[in-house]
């Protein structure tokens, strides 16, 4: 270990590559069923597995995943789009090359707007994004004398998003992937699952003096399958470097992989015998021709963008930068709260609705917004009958609600009409209960009077006892006000 | 005994003969000409359950186009629950899971599948005699070669083993054989059969045809395995024509003096072609001779860009999901080297060294991309050539068919066999192999006509005009 200062005389230069499993049915160039945790080989037929004189059939969904990602990134979508070969050996991929693209990937440049260290907006620069094929799974830990392959995964179809080095720190790390998680969550291309893989990232780190131009030298570092992961194998690998280069040493160019017991990375190979993929241009599929006609469909039919929701809240609805947060982060709750706003327009009310109210029983019940009962209309109706004074909001929050959830049929207003909720805002009926109230305690009228304004409480505490709770708390108290002065 | 499949239909429709006598011919045929080693397996049961639900169908008039058309399909085409090699080791036992789509069309027009043909080791070669499973002996001469690839394919139809056989042409594969055997070798344009369940050798040039005594056989047999396939990306969704609405016009023909005048070519072959264009143009058709200068370039641009796409295709047999493995393998590694080392015939390896060195880093510019621009080139000039012409018209070989063992040594040389084949692969256009000529020496040698892109339909009734007026058979 070095001490602090020695470690800040350095900054780390981060590139990610993250590998985006794609939600369509089939696979990337065939019918075969695209499905997580099946029986191992049974999604595969002779053009998954292979076979000789199959040959590989665009998946077209894929292709529009792909200018999806590429529109919500502002890249420049490919016109013309070419497959390639990438060829080499191993186990797992039958064909013996995987299908990609080389020199023209579906999307180019573009960015990703990541919150730096200090919450400010920060642009990730993209460098390319490409589509192409997974392979299978070697399984080594299963069986003592063999490897075993499920070829569930050869062929399901996959982006890969290739970001400029324009990562500082491990938190932008951590940042960035959530970032990128969120959109294909919100775009619906990818379930962003890095525990099943179905989301991916290998980290290529360097270091370099602070303000120095040139770039250390490059390691990649793969499987860490948790956004966690990413920050400490980035933290890990930015002291393995300082300490290398603080002994005289130089960093070995490698190819790394993370060990998630030790928090440590390990050399998986040297680069040195580096493959040589031989790409050519895939001779099984046609050249692929995106219009600009195409892009302006997909982007028509796109799901409404984590940011521009959180700048719209926070410009339009007058939401902090905070709730705005919590309200995007998801985008199951941010199209909840989207169509709740379309039958109120209390939007601080519904905010709290959603980020309090909803959250806390999603949580506490482990039920998923999809599947939360109350409708936005109906919770629109409950916050209207709060505004319109007619229940108030401990009512609506204690006993309507709950009601609510587990009869999403019924209408608030008759749930609260049914168990007598509904206020007391008929001045004539309160007026009756404060004459009352105040009949009941003369000589607490005097002391009252006399200055002690804090027995309006105990006044308050009549009239809510005499209406039986459903007395509008504003009206009473305002009426008390009068009558005692 | 049936020349073409009119004169057995005409038999089948007055029941003068069956299906299943039809099978049962061909079969002790086969079994009579086994020393010329054109078939690697009779599917003989199968073939005769088929004759007998055939003939039922003929007598219930509701029997395909095919019905009772007797095939032979080179042993680089899929066929479900049967055996295919692509005659190498590295295949052996191999049963494919799924039938070609030309195949299965010719299955649901009512043909019979009679076995699988020898061939060079996938699709590589020019004389059958790469084979994994032996030599084919040509059945005009057996101590010469038949041709190849697709050799057990010509030497099969040509000594009536099959009605009809299909081949595959990537550089010539089916036209020289034709040559070689006397008889048809038609290789449609790019894209204008599916090629999904064929074997490949080199994607962007592999089309699968009909070998035939006659041209009509040929054109049927397009009809039926021609248009578009969802499996096949690269199939042609242009519509297909009435191959068999045969046309007589006026042609501008179009022929290459350096193809004419090439320094290996025989002289009978040059005078004989000669001859018969003179004799075209008596007819009333337009010969004009034209400057074609990349005839040099032709072989080593194919042999550039076929061997890089073999070096990727054959990646997959690689001794671990099916197929041959070797027995003396330790790990991952030896597994692919050794099974790979043993599985592979010479021919193949050396291909697959060619094609991966010009891949490589380093060297793909000047080789592989270089090669592309010259094949875009020829594309280029094949086009502009067939807006002024109809076909052009050039020898399919430059010789007659050589002794077996002649050439093995040098591999050079052979690869010159394709020297005038080669052109319709590189640039997409459909050609055809005429059984017209005949050398002073007794033997064979083709015509070949090369057309414009998916005009099979002009370049049969031209074809059937030649055949007509030149056949010596």
């Amino acid at each position: 270990m070095l001490s602090q200062e020695i470690y800040d005389k350095y900054e780390p230069v981060i590139g990610l590559e993250i590998h985006a499993q794609l939600l369509t049915n089939s696979k990337m160039y065939s019918a075969d069923a695209n499905e997580y945790g099946s029986s191992p080989n049974t999604n595969v037929s002779p053009i998954s597995l292979g076979h000789p004189g199959t040959l590989p059939v665009l998946n077209k969904k894929a292709v529009e995943y792909a200018v999806k990602m590429g529109i919500a990134c502002e890249c420049t979508i490919t016109p013309y789009n070419e497959f390639a070969r990438k060829n080499y050996f191993y186990a797992d991929m039958p064909k013996g090359y995987q299908i990609t693209q080389d020199t023209t990937p579906v999307c180019t440049g573009g960015f990703i707007t990541i919150k730096n260290e200090e919450g400010k907006e920060k642009k990730v620069r993209l460098t390319r994004i490409h589509m192409e094929e997974d392979s299978g799974k070697s399984i080594h830990d299963q069986d003592p004398f063999n490897t075993l392959i499920d070829l569930n995964r050869a062929g399901v179809p996959l982006i890969e998003i290739v970001s400029e080095p324009d990562i500082q720190s491990a938190q932008q790390a951590y940042n960035y992937l959530q970032e990128v998680r969120k959109l294909v969550r919100y775009l619906g291309i990818c379930d962003g699952n890095m525990e099943e893989g179905s989301l991916r990232c290998d980290a290529n780190i360097s270091i370099r003096l602070k303000g120095a131009k040139e770039f250390g030298q490059r390691v990649e570092v793969k499987n860490m399958n948790s956004i966690n992961n990413v920050k400490k194998a980035i933290e890990h690998e930015f002291r393995r470097h300082v300490e290398i280069l603080e002994k005289g040493e130089r960093v070995a160019q490698d190819t790394r992989s993370f060990d998630a017991g030790k928090g440590t990375t390990f050399s998986m190979r040297a680069k040195e015998g580096a493959h040589d993929y031989r790409y050519f241009p895939e001779p099984d599929l046609q050249p692929l021709t995106i219009t600009s006609e195409y892009i302006e469909e997909v982007r028509l039919n796109m799901p409404p963008l984590p940011n521009f929701l959180f700048k719209k809240y926070i410009r339009e609805f007058g939401l902090s930068e905070y709730d705005s947060g919590v309200l995007t982060e998801e985008k199951g709750i941010a199209l909840y709260f989207e169509e709740l706003i379309e039958h109120t327009s209390n939007f601080k009310s519904a905010a709290n609705w959603v980020m309090v109210n909803i959250k806390s029983y999603l949580n506490e019940n482990a039920v998923h917004i999809e599947d939360f009962s109350v409708k936005p209309n109906v919770l629109a109706e409950l916050i209207q009958l709060i505004d319109e004074g007619k229940i108030s909001h401990s009512v609506a929050a204690q006993k309507v609600f709950p009601l609510l959830i587990q009869h999403p049929e019924k209408k608030a207003i008759t749930i609260a009409e049914e168990n007598n909720w509904i206020q007391v805002s008929d001045s004539g009926e309160l007026e009756k209960f404060v004459e009352e109230a105040i009949a009941k305690f003369p000589d607490k009228v005097e002391i009252y009077k006399s200055g002690q304004v804090g027995l309006l409480g105990l006044f308050m505490g009549e009239v809510m006892k005499l209406s039986k709770g459903k007395a509008d708390p504003k009206l009473a108290s305002q009426l008390l006000k009068e009558k005692l002065s | 005994m049936y020349r073409s499949y009119s004169e057995l239909k005409s038999n089948l429709s007055t029941n003068k003969t069956s299906v299943l006598q039809v099978v049962a011919h061909y079969v002790s045929q086969i079994e009579k000409n086994k020393h010329l080693n054109a078939f690697l397996e009779v599917f003989e049961d199968d073939a005769l359950n088929r004759a007998r639900e055939i003939d039922k169908k003929i007598s219930q008039n509701k029997a395909g186009k095919l019905a009772g058309m007797v095939i032979g399909i080179k042993d680089n085409l899929c066929y479900k629950g049967h055996k295919v090699s692509a005659s190498s080791k590295i295949l052996e036992g191999f049963k494919s899971l799924y039938t070609a789509t030309a195949v299965q069309r010719l299955l649901d027009e009512d043909a019979i599948i009679i076995g699988r043909l020898n061939c060079d080791e996938f699709a590589m070669g020019s004389s059958n005699e790469n084979s994994a499973y032996g030599k084919v002996l040509n059945p005009i001469n057996n101590k010469l070669v038949p041709g190849g690839s697709s050799g057990g394919s010509a030497a099969a139809v040509k000594a009536g083993l099959c009605m009809a056989a299909l081949g595959s042409d990537t550089g010539g594969s089916i036209r020289q054989p034709a040559s070689f055997c006397d008889i048809v070798g038609l290789k449609p344009s790019y894209g204008r059969i599916s090629r999904y369940g064929l074997i490949a050798y080199a994607s962007s040039f592999d089309q699968i045809g009909p070998l035939t005594n006659t041209i009509e056989d040929a054109a049927l047999l397009l009809q039926v395995m021609a248009g578009k396939d969802e499996m096949d990306s690269t199939s042609s969704s242009k519509p297909t024509d009435d191959y068999l609405s045969f046309e007589k016009k006026k042609n501008k023909i179009a022929i290459f003096s350096s193809f004419i005048n090439h320094s290996g070519i025989d002289h009978e072959v040059k005078n004989g072609i000669n001859s018969i264009l003179s004799k075209l143009e008596a007819q009333g058709h337009e010969v004009e001779a034209v400057d074609f200068p990349y005839l040099d370039y032709l072989v080593p641009t194919y042999y550039v860009l076929t061997t890089a796409e073999a070096s990727s295709n054959l990646a997959r047999y690689d001794g671990i999901h099916y197929g041959y493995r070797s027995e003396n393998t330790v790990d991952m590694e030896t597994a692919y080297k050794k099974s790979r080392t043993e599985g592979f015939g010479e021919e193949v390896k050396r291909r697959i060294m060619l094609g991966t060195f010009v891949l490589s880093s380093g060297y793909y510019d000047a080789y592989y991309s270089k090669a592309q621009k010259v094949r875009r080139l020829l594309k280029n000039t094949m086009d502009e050539l067939f807006e002024k012409f109809d076909h052009i018209v050039i020898p399919t070989s430059p010789h007659t068919p050589f002794q077996i063992g002649q050439q093995v040594d040098d591999p050079i040389k052979m690869y010159l066999e394709d020297i005038f084949t080669v052109l319709a692969n590189l640039s997409g256009n459909p050609a055809i192999s005429l059984p017209v000529g005949k050398h002073s020496n007794g033997l064979p040698f083709g015509l070949q006509v090369i057309s414009k892109n998916f005009c099979e339909r002009e370049m049969l009734s031209f074809s059937k005009e030649i055949v007509d007026n030149f056949s010596h058979n």
